[in-house]
């Protein structure tokens, strides 16, 4: 295979959106079955040159050419017969049909328009190459979202795609998991396929990816082969300055006599807990580290409240909680700051000081009648206080960028002053600038005696904002300790340790 | 600290035109509408046609400002119709067989009983308003027909008909009660904690949930406030026109529903507002009223009403959704 044919050339590309250039002369090449990857902070432009070539977005300027055409009128349909998919961050699947339905969708084996026979056998077919070992009958909405997708790259390659995009594809996978979707890129490239990787995840780029373009403020800074180079390297051409990814100083442990402020002994719970045993006490970060479906999120969400115990007890400082409901979680001074901040946390109609004042609206009222002057000052001065952009009280919040909405989100906390603070996934899909500073708030909060429970895909950061951690497989605690004698390599280590003991014992257990 | 989505890919925030038509199109409706209706008709732009408009399409506007809180709540209310009609024969008969003031009182009580009724239903079996409230509506109905016993009940009592008929000065007691139940509307949805908490139910439940608001009982709310609406509506009119009867206020629940989104209010549920409902229905009273004026075929008014409806549904539409 020749290494040097360009698969997708753009040339003095801009794009506005509303006044606001977003992109501005951007050129880049993508070579042909190379695996490319697009990096830089929220609002780089990543996303939207992603879009660009996947049709998504017509250009104001400039030119694209897939695979020796130009393009000029393009709309993904279009794209798709060049032979270029995009895969998105949010995956656009119908839930009520099956894995091959929905991977042949719109591409049924027919006869005049009538459906028969065929598209399981086109499907195993497809699976030599794929190796996915998805059941093509199984209903998507079953699926766990690794698996659906792995069905939009079925997709991608049942309609032939030469160059598939991928945003964000490991954003929702566990570290396992993204594993295998690199397994999977690669076996893609080795055919000739061409992938482009938009990403966050700088180990995946580093590890995955054959060349690099790293963007900033809407341009390209430089595209490179990732060979010459570090994370470091990549983080101070995004940010355009020497920089750290710096872990700010945590405030000292309470000591180990402090009574725990929430402690779940030996709980479960339908939602697949069994046997949890964990305590968080006043001013301590505790880190939940394990893999996606570890049960993670199960535990916030029995200690919010969401899930009632099966089994087990659940005490708040010292007090029984024999029926726990969200409502009296809140009551109790429990926050939580959902893994899916659009669905979970935010109301997109209303502007920034109604989510911020969503949480507390007793304390800006009186007699259920709102203090709007004491509202608005309060707003401004998280506005201020997380340094939220655009700066407006009545901001829409909807147009807000990930990380800011973040921040909107994490301000309904701070002025609520909670006792304990979950944070399910707190910087996933932000940049690093609003990361630091939502690092920044949970030592802060921590500072404040605030008793924190941070749940973190990246293992790095549970790791590194904890005092104390809790390692977590199959809903079940298999080890607990202080943080700083965990590293992200000896804690994954840990995790598939205790993974394949369990699945050992299944099988010894198995007839 | 780096703040970049300052930066780029985010649109400005600035109001264009198709901005300001999208969310004032209405108002610039109505006004052109009341222009070229004054040069039509001299009769037309005089406080006593005005203030007749408003009086006549009392009990629509009524109910359409409590409907707005449903709908920004993210529910959907079929029975107002209905509870109109309930209210409007329990009213009669009890101001005719008992005291005509208790009657007064009444209609908007039961109203707010049928609607508690709805909001329980709807919460506690989680079921979709739009069905609970197309089954009760027929409930609600059958309830009326059994009161009146089928028939008329004339009420001709001047201690009840003052409501309808009466004027302070120049204006009908009838609108006076109407802007009273908007500014309490709007009180409720802009000034207070419960107001609040509509917008948050209807604009995302689980978020709403997850900050402790009582979605429940805020979902409860709404449909009382509605019923009573309708309830107050149904007495409004029983005393206006003397008389009461079981099928009162049939397809006015459509009508409010219209009116309500005709305004703007995101049938989605999480955005609106009264004086879009108030707005949706004076451009309903305002053709119906240009009809009459300009003495064009009646026939024609439902098709025009339906046809702007439309528009104005899709010209809303238009909007980018994020």
């Amino acid at each position: 295979m020749e290494k040097d044919r360009i698969a997708v050339s753009v040339r003095g590309v801009a794009k506005s959106f509303g006044g606001t250039r977003i992109l501005h002369d951007i050129a880049v090449d993508i070579l042909e079955g190379s695996v490319h990857a697009l990096v830089g902070e929220n609002g780089a432009g990543k996303s939207s040159l992603g879009k660009i070539i996947g049709g998504y977005y017509t250009p104001d300027e400039g030119s694209v050419t897939v695979l020796g055409q130009p393009v000029q009128h393009y709309s993904p349909r279009e794209a798709l017969g060049m032979g270029v998919a995009m895969i998105h961050q949010e995956l656009q699947l119908v839930p009520e049909l099956t894995v091959v339905q929905n991977v042949f969708l719109g591409r049924e084996s027919h006869r005049l328009g009538v459906l028969v026979k065929g598209d399981l056998a086109r499907f195993e077919a497809l699976e030599k190459t794929c190796a996915f070992g998805l059941n093509p009958l199984a209903k998507v909405a079953d699926l766990r979202i690794a698996e659906r997708q792995k069905v939009e790259i079925m997709r991608a390659i049942a309609r032939e795609a030469q160059v598939i995009i991928m945003d964000e594809p490991t954003s929702s996978l566990t570290e396992d998991e993204a594993d295998r979707l690199h397994e999977v890129i690669r076996r893609l490239t080795a055919q000739g396929k061409t992938v482009i990787y938009v990403s966050h995840f700088l180990d995946h780029i580093l590890a995955n990816c054959d060349r690099v373009t790293i963007m900033r403020d809407g341009r390209v800074v430089r595209t490179d082969p990732i060979a010459g180079e570090t994370k470091q390297s990549l983080v101070d051409s995004m940010l355009g300055q020497k920089s750290d990814i710096m872990w700010p100083d945590l405030p000292p442990a309470p000591p180990p006599e402090t009574p725990p402020l929430v402690e779940l002994r030996d709980a479960s719970t339908d939602a697949g807990l069994k046997g949890v045993s964990l305590m968080v006490r006043p001013g301590e970060i505790v880190g939940l580290i394990g893999l996606v479906g570890s049960g993670r999120t199960e535990v916030a969400r029995a200690l919010f409240g969401a899930d009632a115990l099966s089994g087990g007890e659940y005490r708040i400082a010292g007090e029984l909680q024999p029926r726990m409901t969200i409502r009296r979680a809140a009551q109790q001074g429990i926050g939580l700051v959902p893994e899916d901040r659009r669905k979970q946390g935010l109301v997109l109609t209303q502007t920034t000081r109604p989510n911020v004042s969503l949480a507390t609206l007793d304390a800006i009222s009186r007699g259920g009648v709102l203090n709007t002057g004491r509202e608005v000052a309060r707003t401004r001065r998280m506005i201020e206080h997380f340094g939220i952009v655009p700066p407006h009280v009545d901001g829409e919040v909807a147009r807000y960028s990930g990380g800011n909405q973040q921040k909107v989100l994490l301000a309904k906390w701070a002025v609520a002053r909670p006792r304990l603070l979950i944070l399910d996934e707190p910087s996933r899909g932000v940049d690093i600038g609003a990361r630091q500073r939502i690092h920044e708030f949970i030592v802060d909060m921590a500072r404040e005696g605030v008793g924190i429970l941070l749940i973190s895909s990246e293992l790095e950061e549970a790791i590194n904002l904890s005092h104390r951690s809790y390692l977590m497989s199959e809903g079940r605690i298999f080890a607990e300790g202080p943080s700083s004698g965990l590293t992200v390599e000896s804690a994954l280590h840990r995790v598939f340790l205790e993974q394949n003991r369990r699945s050992q014992q299944k099988e010894a257990l198995a007839p | 600290m780096t703040d970049t989505a300052a930066k780029p890919g985010l649109p400005a925030r600035r109001l264009s035109a198709g901005d300001i038509l999208r969310d004032y199109g209405i108002l610039i409706i109505i006004v052109v509408l009341i222009v070229a209706l004054s040069f039509a008709s001299d009769s037309f732009l005089s406080a006593r046609n005005l203030l007749n408009i408003l009086n006549q399409s009392a009990p629509l506007f009524i109910i359409s400002c409590a409907l707005t809180l449903v709908i920004i709540g993210g529910g959907f209310d079929l029975s107002t119709g209905a509870v109109f009609g309930v209210a409007a024969v329990s009213a009669g008969w009890i101001a005719v067989n008992v005291d005509p003031y208790l009657a007064i009182v009444a209609g908007p009580m039961i109203g707010l009983a049928l609607g508690t009724l709805n909001g329980v239903i709807i919460t506690g079996f989680n079921v979709h308003s739009f069905l609970v409230t197309l089954a009760t509506s027929l409930v609600y109905r059958g309830i009326a027909i059994l009161i009146s016993d089928g028939r008329l009940i004339p009420v001709r009592i001047e201690e009840f008909s003052w409501l309808g008929r009466h004027r302070i000065g120049m204006v009908n007691v009838a609108v006076i009660v109407t802007f009273a139940v908007m500014l309490l509307m709007m009180f409720i949805l802009n000034r207070t904690k419960l107001g609040r908490a509509i917008f948050a139910v209807g604009g995302n439940e689980e978020a709403a949930i997850l900050s402790g608001i009582r979605t429940n009982l805020v979902k409860i709310f709404t449909f009382a406030m509605s019923g009573a609406a309708a309830g107050l509506a149904g007495v409004i009119t029983v005393s206006r026109i003397s008389m009461a009867e079981p099928q009162a206020g049939s397809g006015l629940e459509f009508e409010a529903i219209a009116a309500v989104i005709l305004g703007g209010t995101s049938i989605m549920g999480g955005a609106g507002a009264v004086w879009r409902s108030m707005a949706g229905v004076l451009l309903i009273a305002l053709i119906g009223n240009g009809f009459n004026i300009l003495n064009v075929n009646p026939f024609y008014k439902s098709l025009t009403t339906g046809v702007i409806i439309v528009l104005a549904v899709a010209l809303a539409a238009t909007k980018p959704r994020r």
